[in-house]
C-alpha cells in the first residue's frame, strides 16, 4: 500500500462514479464551457455575498455529483472539502446543508487532490463505501480574502492569476463504473523564499516538481507511463519555471503531455494574466474536463498534481515567504485495469 | 503652458508611484502613505505651494497634496491656538475631501453593487 516514503498505491482502486462541476459567467465564456454541469450568468448566484455564492456552488456541485450517480445522499459516508476563505467557512456551511459527516481540509489550491487522495485512502481501507470529495472558489471572494475587494480596482502585475469562480466535486466509491484512483503522492511543503504574492506560479513550481519527481521515483515509472501529467494552477510562468526545473532533474516530460488546468479553463484573450488559479481550477479542470477525456478514451492514465500556496494575507504582510505544496493523484480508465 | 506642466508634474508623480509598485513591490497602502508623507515633508520645506503655482492641478490632484494640506491646516491653527492647534488643525483644510470621500462612498455603496 505505502510505496516509498509518501506514495500510496490503492490496491482496491476506488472509482470516481460521478462528478459535479459548477462555473460562473467568466468560465462560461472560457475555453471549456462543456466541462461544467451548471454555468451561472451572475457572480452573486442570487446570494447576498460572494462567500454565500461560493457556498451555494459547493452545495450544487455535491448535489449534481450525487444526482449523476445511482446512489442516494444518505449512502454517502463522508464529505471531504476545503477552500480558500477564512476558516474554510463556505465548505463548513455546505457540509451543514448537505448533512453528511465532514472532514474540512486546507491545502489552498492543492485541496482538491488532497481531498481525493484521502477519500481514496479511506475507501481503499474499507473506511467508507461512498465519499464526496470537492472544493469551490469564487473570484471576488478570494480577491477580497487575499488582496483587495475587486471594486477597489487595485493593479495586478502580469505574473498574477485569475481565481476560478466554480466548484468541482467527485463521488468516490468502492465499486462501480468510472475512472479509477490508482495512487497518490502526498506533497511536502517547499519554500524557495519567494515573497511576491502576485507570483504564485513561480512559488508553487518547485513544489510541483518535487511531487512529480517523488511520484515517478516511488512508483518506479517513466513520465510516459501517463498520457497526461496535469498541474493544478501553475499558469504561464509557473509552467515555464517547472519545465526548467524538470529538465535540470533530467525528467523528460514531452511538452504536449504536460498540461495545466490553469491554462485550460480560459481562452486566449480573456484578461486572466498568467492563467487561472483557485481551488476550483484543478477541481473543475480535472473533474469537468480531463475525466471526460478518459471517458471518451482519448487518454487512459493521468497524473493530476494540484499545487497550492499556503500563505495567508497576514503572513504576506509580515514579509514571510510563500510556503507551497503539491499533491499528486493518478487516475486511470477503468477498462484496462479491471 | 500650465496644462503642459500639469501634465508633466502630475505624470511624473504617477510614474514614481508605478515604479514603487512594480520595481520596489510596495503594496498600494504603503505607496499611498509614502506619497502623503512626501507631500507633507515638501510643504514643511516650503516647496509644495510653489509646485502648485507652477503645475496647477498636476500638483494639487495627486495624493501628495493631501499631505501638503494636512501640514497647512496644522500650521494655520498652530498660529492661532498654539500647540493644541496642531492637533485640531490637521483636518481643517482636508475636511471637505475626507467628508466627500465618506459621503460619496456611502451613496455609491447604497446605489451600486460590485460586479465582482
Amino acid at each position: 500500500m505505502l510505496t516509498g516514503h509518501r506514495t500510496w498505491i490503492y490496491n482496491n482502486q476506488p472509482v470516481i462514479i460521478s462528478t459535479g462541476t459548477v462555473g460562473g459567467p467568466f468560465e462560461a465564456n472560457g475555453n471549456i464551457p462543456d466541462a461544467f454541469d451548471i454555468l451561472h450568468d451572475d457572480m452573486w448566484l442570487k446570494q447576498s455575498s460572494f462567500e454565500k455564492a461560493q457556498r451555494t456552488m459547493m452545495e450544487e456541485a455535491a448535489q449534481i455529483a450525487i444526482k449523476n450517480s445511482l446512489i442516494q445522499k444518505e449512502q454517502v459516508k463522508f464529505f471531504i472539502s476545503g477552500d480558500l476563505i477564512n476558516q474554510i467557512t463556505p465548505s463548513n456551511f455546505a457540509a451543514k446543508t448537505l448533512d453528511i459527516p465532514y472532514f474540512g481540509l486546507f491545502s489552498a489550491c492543492a485541496t482538491s487532490m488532497e481531498s481525493l487522495a484521502l477519500s481514496a485512502f479511506i475507501i481503499n481501507g474499507d473506511g467508507a463505501d461512498y465519499i464526496l470529495s470537492g472544493t469551490a472558489s469564487h473570484n471576488a471572494a478570494t480577491e477580497k480574502q487575499f488582496r483587495y475587494p475587486t471594486e477597489y480596482g487595485g493593479q495586478k502585475p502580469p505574473t498574477a492569476q485569475w481565481t476560478v469562480t466554480g466548484a468541482g466535486c467527485a463521488l468516490v466509491a468502492k465499486n462501480g463504473e468510472g475512472p479509477r484512483v490508482t495512487s497518490a503522492t502526498i506533497g511536502k511543503v517547499v519554500d524557495m523564499g519567494i515573497t511576491d504574492a502576485f507570483n504564485m506560479g513561480a512559488a508553487m513550481a518547485p513544489a510541483a516538481v518535487d511531487t512529480i519527481e517523488t511520484h515517478l521515483r516511488e512508483r518506479n515509472v517513466d513520465p510516459t507511463y501517463y498520457d497526461l501529467i496535469i498541474t493544478g494552477d501553475l499558469g504561464h510562468i509557473g509552467r515555464e519555471v517547472s519545465m526548467d526545473l524538470l529538465q535540470k532533474k533530467n525528467i523528460d516530460i514531452p511538452e504536449e503531455m504536460y498540461r495545466d488546468c490553469g491554462l485550460t479553463i480560459y481562452r486566449e484573450g480573456q484578461p486572466v494574466l498568467s492563467g487561472a488559479s483557485g481551488t476550483a481550477s484543478s477541481a473543475v479542470g480535472t473533474y469537468g474536463h480531463f475525466l471526460k477525456l478518459i471517458k471518451e478514451q482519448q487518454v487512459n492514465r493521468i497524473l493530476v498534481v494540484a499545487t497550492g500556496s499556503l500563505h495567508s494575507p497576514l503572513s504576506v504582510q509580515q514579509n514571510d515567504s510563500i510556503p507551497c505544496i503539491a499533491h499528486a493523484v493518478s487516475i486511470e480508465s477503468g477498462s484496462d485495469n479491471q | 503652458m500650465i496644462f503642459f506642466w500639469a501634465f508633466v508634474v502630475g505624470g511624473t508623480i504617477c510614474v514614481i508611484g508605478q515604479i514603487l509598485f512594480d520595481v520596489f513591490k510596495l503594496n498600494p497602502g504603503v505607496t499611498l502613505t509614502i506619497f502623503v508623507i512626501a507631500g507633507a515633508i515638501l510643504d514643511g520645506l516650503g516647496l509644495y505651494d510653489p509646485l502648485i503655482d507652477f503645475a496647477g492641478a498636476g500638483a494639487s490632484v495627486p495624493i501628495t497634496n493631501f499631505g501638503n494640506q494636512l501640514v497647512h491646516g496644522a500650521m494655520q491653527e498652530a498660529e492661532q491656538h498654539g500647540i493644541i492647534g496642531v492637533v485640531t488643525g490637521i483636518f481643517e483644510v482636508t475636511s471637505a475631501g475626507i467628508s466627500a470621500a465618506i459621503i460619496f462612498g456611502v451613496i455609491g455603496a447604497i446605489i451600486f453593487k460590485p460586479k465582482g
